[in-house]
């Protein structure tokens, strides 16, 4: 690791302690903050997988009734019955902070509070296939949010971590041994002056000394 | 308040409109990219999309990543499931761990 190109002096010594121990702290809290977003991340991941597997096999299951339907009704019966639904719904979005994520929460809230109001047709000209099919888009938009929710979350908790693994291994790999290698600099430096000046003042005595006694003569 | 989206092939999402979705059909990638900018703007914070949609749009999807709205979510379509969303929350993983660790557990 090469040295940071500083002047060897005293002031920029402390100077560079002072950001050692700084750096040190740091990665000591984003180490420490890496680990926890982590843990929280894989747990919310195994959700995620778990959740869209139930998803995409429920989506696959209503469909398949949806198909028959389709292949039992007209056409235009079937647009004519789902052109005007009764049910609507908004959301609440509320964030919740996750070791500084903001993670996404929802809060649903449908138009109607009949259950019955997903069916926004009569049912005389429509096949039960139809009642199955909406019945199951019905009973899983409850986990198709919670996975719009987990999946958001997990995106944005992947990024954060990716953030704050560069900035640990920044931290450990580069600036902590930059530091310490350049006040190992300074420190070799300083005593090497320092020395120096000693044996320049030991060499000025014995000159003196040999000017005022002449030892020699 | 935002509202909830599903864009795709009429067909595939057309049972959503039932439960409270408001579904836009299109089956034209560049028509459903332009769908999810303007649903975004609009107080749309999840938007559903086909699989089949999702996978031509793979770099419009990429960039909504990092937002924490609108939501994008890709779900499979009548013609069956093409693994994109599983692969979407590898990509997570990897992201994250650097490389896939818990794509075999399931």
């Amino acid at each position: 690791m090469p040295v940071i190109n500083v002047n060897p002096t005293r002031m920029e010594l402390t100077n560079l302690k002072r950001r050692l121990v700084m750096a040190r702290r740091g990665h000591r809290l984003l180490k420490d903050k890496r680990d926890e977003l982590m843990r929280q991340f894989l747990e919310l991941v195994r959700e995620n997988k778990k959740l869209r597997a139930r998803v995409e096999s429920t989506v696959k299951n209503a469909n398949a009734h949806m198909a028959i339907a389709r292949s039992l009704m007209q056409g235009e019966v079937l647009d004519v019955a789902l052109l005007n639904p009764k049910q609507h719904m908004v959301l609440d979005i509320e964030t919740k902070n996750v070791m500084s994520v903001m993670v996404p929460k929802f809060n649903v809230k449908f138009g109607s509070l009949n259950q019955n109001d997903i069916y926004s047709y009569g049912y005389a000209f429509t096949s039960g296939d139809l009642d199955t099919a909406v019945k199951g888009f019905y009973d899983m938009i409850a986990d198709m949010l919670r996975l719009a929710e987990v999946e958001k979350s997990c995106q944005l908790m992947a990024a954060e971590i990716e953030k704050t693994r560069r900035r640990v291994n920044a931290l450990e790999h580069v600036m902590i041994p930059q530091y310490e290698q350049t006040i190992r600099f300074i420190t070799m430096k300083l005593d090497e002056s320092e020395r120096s000046a000693t044996t320049r003042l030991m060499k000025i005595k014995d000159k003196m000394l040999e000017q005022a006694h002449h030892y020699a003569d | 308040m935002y509202r909830v989206a599903a864009i795709g092939d009429r067909d595939s999402i057309y049972g959503y409109s039932a439960v409270g979705i408001e579904i836009f059909p299109t089956e034209e990638s560049q028509e459903a990219g332009r769908l999810i900018r303007r649903l975004s703007e609009n107080g749309y914070a999840v938007i559903f999309i086909t699989e089949q949609l999702a996978a031509a749009l793979q770099t419009e999807l990429d960039a909504y990543r990092d937002d924490t709205i609108p939501i994008v979510v890709p779900i499979p379509g009548l013609s069956g499931n093409t693994g994109i969303g599983m692969k979407n929350v590898s990509k997570s993983v990897e992201r994250a761990v650097g490389s896939d660790i818990i794509s075999e557990d399931y």
